[in-house]
């Protein structure tokens, strides 16, 4: 595919911009991008994919629209540096790793943009991917406790729970 | 101490060995980003933080545990004058990024130089592992295996559903980027390589040119990265970038044998030329040096040339940029002395002495 902008070299960068529901797609080359102000990562100037992010996050149509949700973004901020919604949508970048967690009802379309997907599969770090590990064991049965009390069966319920706090007592703590 | 061991040489030991189809894959790169719990990151940490930072992160890698890997020597990005720097820069060591804001940077180098920690980059540790030809296996196995070790000693900051946490939404998950720097002229020359590029796009792959100012592609040399790291695994991400690069080699190979059969004069005078004009020379500007050297290549890997060899071509792609022709010449050059020393460097080198 080659670049909408010159017509001559291939499209190597792809985003879809949505504003108010309307889907644009974009298809440049990385020296169209870069005239445009929009640089490429890892080249000079370096900021580049960052200005794409913001275009992505478009926060500007979010704050015009009227929509309560939109309000909402807007008012994000972490807690933890400090960053609010705003700045994370011009810089395309986050103030720390608390971030995820402040502004996590507005990544997931993010991440499926820029990703194609929203959770990661990848490796686990040692330690904390053993608590990982535990933590999801432990959701598992408390959803077998709820439904053996529903049923009303103690003995079982009563098993799950010993487990349960087992588990809890041996949870690797970080 | 302003003249450094990793900025005398142009090129670094791990280089000097091919590794597989070194005759079009010039080096695999792996690069993990990862960071320290509760610190914000790089581009909001305080100068007290960064050195916090680089507090935890420094000691790992001057341990016994990093003894396997080699030894270690720690840069501090604030105590090496600019030239050391752009030298780095143009090695591929430290990012353009560590050398500009240089807030708490340091780069922890090995002795051959296949690892590069840097630290207070976009994020509080990139671990980069080099190798020469087609080896992203070899290189994603001694990168997580630098992981295992920091992940062991500092807690990074990580997510149950979001995987490793990064400054920049694109390397959040896995925080992985693999690459692998080819050079392609006759998918170049033969003009098939927008088609290429543009299916290597498709592949949730990206595509850049090295060197130069911007992200041309100087010297028909390309440098195929992920795109994605969320949401795969690293060796589906390894792996399928080992099947895109190994496509691709056979697509530069045809090409490579179908201009010797269709065009072999003219390739051969072409090539011959591009020798001539290496060799004697007065002015030479980056871009046609990298031109021709890449002319050089393919002449030596077809058969045409018979000489120099692929390292010392890999040496003067590093030597010819304009830090390294500072270092080797002089801190204060025009751009205009730069293009005669440039000249004066591959005469030397080459064969000519006029
Ligand atoms: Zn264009
Ligand atoms: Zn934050």
């Amino acid at each position: 595919m080659l670049c909408q902008e010159c017509g001559v070299k291939p499209a190597t960068l792809h985003f879809t911009k949505i504003v108010n529901g309307e889907k644009t797609e974009f298809h440049i080359c990385e020296s169209c991008a870069r005239e445009k102000g929009e640089l490429i990562p890892g080249t000079a100037g370096g900021f580049s994919i960052h200005s794409l992010l913001s275009g992505l996050l478009d926060l500007e149509s979010a704050g015009k629209g009227k929509s309560e949700a939109a309000q909402t973004v807007q008012g994000l901020h972490c807690e933890n540096c400090g960053m609010t919604y705003s700045q994370f949508s011009k810089l395309g970048r986050f103030g720390c790793s608390s971030c995820y967690k402040y502004f996590d009802s507005t990544l997931d379309p993010l991440f499926r943009r820029v990703h194609g997907s929203t959770a990661h599969v990848g490796k686990l770090p040692k330690r904390a991917g053993a608590q990982i590990m535990c933590k999801r064991q432990i959701d598992e049965l408390k959803q077998e406790l709820q439904q053996s009390i529903m049923q009303e069966e103690f003995e079982t319920a009563a098993e799950l729970r010993d487990r349960i706090r087992k588990l809890e007592k041996e949870m690797p703590q970080e | 101490m302003s003249s450094l061991r990793f900025t005398e040489q142009a090129l670094s030991d791990w280089m000097r060995c091919g590794g597989s189809h070194s005759e079009i894959v010039i080096s695999s790169r792996m690069r993990i980003a990862r960071n320290l719990e509760h610190l914000p990151f790089p581009l909001l940490a305080s100068a007290e933080q960064s050195e916090e930072v680089l507090e935890q992160l420094a000691p790992v890698f001057q341990g016994e545990a990093s003894a396997d890997f080699g030894n270690f020597q720690l840069l501090r990005l604030d105590e090496l004058d600019e030239l050391d720097k752009k030298v780095l820069v143009e090695k591929h060591l430290i990012s353009p990024n560590l050398a500009d804001d240089s807030k708490g940077g340091a780069v922890i180098l090995n002795e051959d130089e296949s690892v590069s920690i840097m630290i207070n980059e976009e994020d509080h540790l990139r671990i980069q592992c080099l190798f020469p030809g087609l080896q992203v296996r070899e290189a994603w196995v001694r990168a997580t295996a630098i992981d295992d070790i920091f992940e062991a000693a500092v807690n990074y900051a990580f997510d149950d559903r979001r995987g490793y946490l990064t400054s920049c939404p694109t390397n959040v998950g896995t925080g992985l980027r693999a690459s692998v720097m080819v050079h392609l002229p006759a998918l170049v020359m033969t003009h098939q390589i927008n088609r290429i590029l543009s299916a290597v796009n498709q592949v949730g792959l990206t595509v850049r040119g090295i060197y130069g100012e911007g992200s041309e592609a100087v010297g028909n040399i390309f440098q195929i990265s992920n795109q994605i790291t969320l949401g795969q695994t690293e060796s589906e991400i390894i792996e399928n970038l080992h099947s895109v690069v190994t496509q691709i080699i056979e697509h530069e190979r045809n090409a490579r044998e179908r201009l010797l059969v269709d065009s072999a004069l003219r390739i051969t005078d072409r090539i011959k030329r591009s020798y001539g004009i290496l060799a004697y020379a007065a002015v030479m500007e980056l871009k046609e040096s990298a031109q021709r050297l890449s002319d050089l290549r393919l002449g030596v890997d077809l058969g045409i040339l018979e000489g120099p060899s692929i390292s010392v071509l890999n040496e003067l792609n590093v030597k010819t940029q304009p830090g390294f022709l500072q270092k080797l010449f002089g801190d204060e050059l025009s751009s205009t002395e730069r293009d005669m020393y440039r000249a004066k460097l591959l005469r030397e080198t080459l064969g000519s002495q006029h």
